[in-house]
């Protein structure tokens, strides 16, 4: 009988066990299962072949198992690093399909064929955090490094994970394509903290570029959009990441500078049951405006329900981090008259190459992210630069990302400046109407 | 002490940590405490509404840590067992309840003539499931550990609370149409509770009678969640006091081997508190659903942390104490958010811990417990 039990108890344990390790890897085969069907139009069984084998993530399985190039020449690499896991997941989806779209457009070939590309997607997120891990954006990282095919990596989406990875795909030479991040140390020098950016590139040479404007715009944007309608009065609340507060001292400073009145200013932790007491002071404080720099994935609906469920009936702004579906399901009825801002434009807002770019892609995947856009760029930039050297050289492939200018891609003509931002300025302010985001202006 | 017990040639080398515990103490005060609790008194004077608010918020989320913290303490005061797993019971009942209410169908637009009774069957069910759920870690995972060293079903505890929060996390998947939607469209995402209970403002009337400044809130919520948790924790307090059964727990508290001689079925004592520590987790579990409107799978995790602190603050094993320890933890928290920051609520909460258990080891209703080895 006792031994019973304990087979039993055996048997509890092993399928928690089994749980815990099936829900990531279950998300991973979805997410690859997907592309899988999408590139079949490619003339190589070798880019579909990649990204079933893309789950082990070890670089030595990946080069046995990736042999089959078959005779279209050497493979190049194209890996992207997102949080596929948790409530990102939505978003990032679109970002790869994006990328699988561009690559299957290229047929999987560059160079007439001299390369044949193969993509990896790979999730810096885990299913314990629900959101980007350090950890694992640092494994990626290392793999990605050590794999001699990887010629690109295409991310990261959270700022956060960006300081960890530059510094080690900096020592390997590999450059980086960000679809999404927008933390303005990264690239700027004086924007960001003391070091920075300096301190990411310890060979001294950037290796980092990004096709979405960063946050030191678009914090100045929502502040001058919030002056705009009227507004005096704002409570700011931060997340305490590198992207939410920076982008949140953006705005206060911003907002102090054309006269708004800051009235009070807190972090909040992301862990929190509620946030009842935080709105009640809020609401004591009395501002036409709360404004929240973070992502949905640090509590952002239950901040809002909060607040909302206090009586407080102004307005609420945030940034492009809480600009997704994600978003519009956690706060449910306490997101309706949200601002949000976001670097760029959104994907019906484009014109020419890129309206194009948005009826295809709506009509292959259905509907888009702010961000799916900028995923479909950074491939487009990537395909570019290895199409102008057309050598597997990870320097030469860099040295070709920074040098791009007056590239005509679906986000307009734009270039590299030499710290790897992008030329281009345009934001946007979205409104939440009913169940979507509804597209208000277009600020400069 | 076992310093004491040394040799005096080394009298002089023997640190005074009490000395130092008192000192940091003055320290903390000085630093964390003394401008808050001025400001607090100031606050009393100058803007008594918003005080009087918070206290209230404090109150509110107090009741439902204290709910929590009571089955921390139930099975600690019987086994001696810090039930790691009690935290994601709760969720795990959060989670059980929002599915029934997606059965049923449950919104914010049900007649209340068909809604209340449905929430009260929704209640007594998730209380049913988390109990027995309760039951069953206690009868598999701990008992066979009963006379084991004390670490093994600590650690045991552990393992359970992660097996139950990777249930909690596939339970996202459970999209079935006949949930009518309840978990939302991403598996790992918060998913939103409808709002079953009205937020509507009790005190508004009294807007009239005071004009403009009047703004005071305390919503039907907040008096439901305060009902429910109050008759939850008399009736249970009552119970263990004044039954023959609660005797008999009370007994086997404090001596299992005596009480087992007395005829007292230990093993169905220990059985009883653990169902009872699991109905009152499905009920803080469905009542904090309703009350925050989220339920995230990690929502245990952060709970269980606060209540065992809460229970740990009032003297473990003391009903009373994991009473007014959670509602200390409430006003603690609530009052920090607004008088301090929220970044350092959970350094105030925990360095306020820290104090009582240099002063008070056995909390602050902790009776001097016999250390059993």
């Amino acid at each position: 009988m006792k031994r019973h039990a304990s087979i039993a108890m055996l048997g509890v344990l092993f399928s928690g066990i089994l749980a815990a390790c099936g829900a990531p890897t279950g998300g991973t085969t979805a997410a690859t299962s997907a592309p899988a069907t999408a590139a079949t139009s490619a003339p190589s069984t070798a880019a579909t072949a990649a990204p079933a084998t893309a789950a082990t993530m070890a670089p030595s399985t990946d080069a046995t198992a990736a042999p089959s190039a078959g005779g279209s020449g050497e493979v190049i690499k194209i890996v992207s690093s997102l949080p596929r896991t948790g409530s990102s997941k939505g978003q990032t989806d679109t970002i790869v399909n994006a990328i699988q779209q561009r690559l299957a457009e290229a047929n999987n070939q560059v160079c007439d064929g001299q390369f044949t590309l193969e993509y990896e997607d790979m999730d810096d997120a885990t299913a314990a955090a629900g959101k980007w891990d350090a950890a694992q954006e640092a494994s990626n990282a290392n793999s990605a490094a050590a794999d001699e095919d990887v010629m690109v990596y295409i991310g990261t989406f959270n700022s956060g994970a960006a300081q960890i990875s530059i510094p080690i795909l900096n020592q390997a030479g590999l450059v980086m394509i960000s679809p999404a991040n927008t933390y303005p140390g990264l690239t700027k020098p004086g924007k960001g903290d003391e070091g920075e950016p300096e301190k990411y590139f310890p060979t001294g040479k950037p290796n980092y570029t990004r096709v979405v404007p960063a946050d030191d715009l678009q914090g100045a944007a929502a502040a001058n959009f919030a002056q705009s309608i009227d507004i005096t009065k704002v409570y700011i609340l931060d997340d305490t990441e590198l992207y939410g507060k920076g982008i949140a001292d953006v705005f206060e400073a911003t907002a102090t500078e054309i006269g708004i009145e800051v009235v009070g200013r807190d972090s909040i932790d992301g862990k929190a049951a509620d946030y009842r007491a935080l709105a009640a002071k809020i609401l004591d404080a009395a501002p036409d405006m709360v404004y929240y720099g973070g992502i949905t994935q640090n509590n952002a609906g239950q901040l809002w329900k909060d607040i909302r469920g206090e009586g407080f009936e102004g307005a609420m702004m945030g940034p492009d981090g809480i600009a997704e579906t994600a978003f519009l399901e956690a706060a449910g009825d306490a997101a309706e008259g949200t601002y949000t801002t976001f670097g760029g434009l959104p994907g019906d807002q484009l014109e020419g190459a890129g309206a194009e770019w948005y009826a295809s892609y709506t009509a292959e995947f259905g509907t888009v992210e702010p961000y799916t856009s900028y995923g479909y760029e950074a491939a487009n930039v990537a395909i570019a630069a290895i199409e102008s050297v057309c050598q597997k050289d990870r320097a030469a492939i860099l040295d070709a990302v920074f040098a791009t200018k007056d590239f005509e891609g679906i986000l307009g003509t734009w270039s590299f400046d030499e710290n790897g931002d992008t030329s281009l300025t345009a934001m946007s302010v979205s409104q939440v109407k009913g169940d979507a985001f509804e597209f208000i202006e277009v600020t400069e | 002490m076992a310093s004491e017990a040394v040799g005096s040639n080394f009298q002089k080398r023997v640190i005074p940590w009490r000395t130092i515990a008192r000192v940091a103490l003055v320290v903390f005060f000085v630093l964390f405490l003394a401008v808050p609790l001025f400001n607090i008194l100031v606050q009393m004077v100058t803007n008594p509404q918003l005080l009087l608010r918070q206290l209230l918020i404090g109150l509110t989320n107090g009741a439902y840590i204290a709910l929590i913290a009571l089955g921390y303490t139930l099975v600690y005061g019987i086994v001696e067992l810090i039930n790691f797993a009690h935290g994601e019971v709760y969720m795990i009942g959060a989670f059980f309840s929002l599915t029934l209410v997606g059965l049923f169908s449950l919104s914010d637009e049900t007649p209340y003539a068909t809604r209340i009774p449905l929430m009260l069957l929704i209640l007594v069910l998730t209380m049913l499931a988390t109990a027995l759920l309760n039951a069953a870690i206690e009868r598999f995972a701990y008992r066979r550990l009963r006379n084991a060293p004390r670490l093994a079903p600590l650690i045991s505890a552990i393992g359970v609370s992660f097996v139950l929060q990777n249930v909690g996390l596939l339970w996202g998947y459970l999209r079935f149409p006949a949930f009518n939607g309840v978990m939302g469209s991403n598996a790992v995402a918060p998913k939103s509770y409808p709002q079953l209970i009205p937020n509507d403002n009790l005190l508004a009337p009294l807007e009239g009678v005071f004009g403009e400044a009047f703004r005071l809130r305390f919503t039907t919520k907040d008096l439901v969640v305060i009902v429910v948790s109050a008759t939850l924790l008399i009736a249970l307090y009552t119970f263990v006091q004044r039954t023959k059964i609660g005797k008999a727990m009370r007994a086997t508290a404090q001596d299992r081997d005596a009480s087992a001689l007395m005829g007292i079925d230990v093993n169905r004592t220990i059985t009883l508190a653990f169902l009872l520590g699991g109905a009152l987790a499905g009920a803080a579990g469905m009542l904090v659903g309703m009350y925050n409107g989220t339920v995230v799978y990690t929502l245990g995790f952060t709970a269980g942390l606060r209540s065992f602190t809460a229970a740990v603050l009032g003297g473990i094993g003391n009903i009373l104490g994991a009473m007014l320890g959670g509602l200390l933890i409430g006003l603690i928290s609530a009052l920090s958010d607004q008088y301090i920051s929220t970044e350092w609520t959970n350094a105030v909460v925990f360095g306020i811990l820290v104090i009582i258990l240099v002063l008070r080891p056995n909390g602050l209703l902790g009776e001097d417990v016999q250390q059993k080895a």
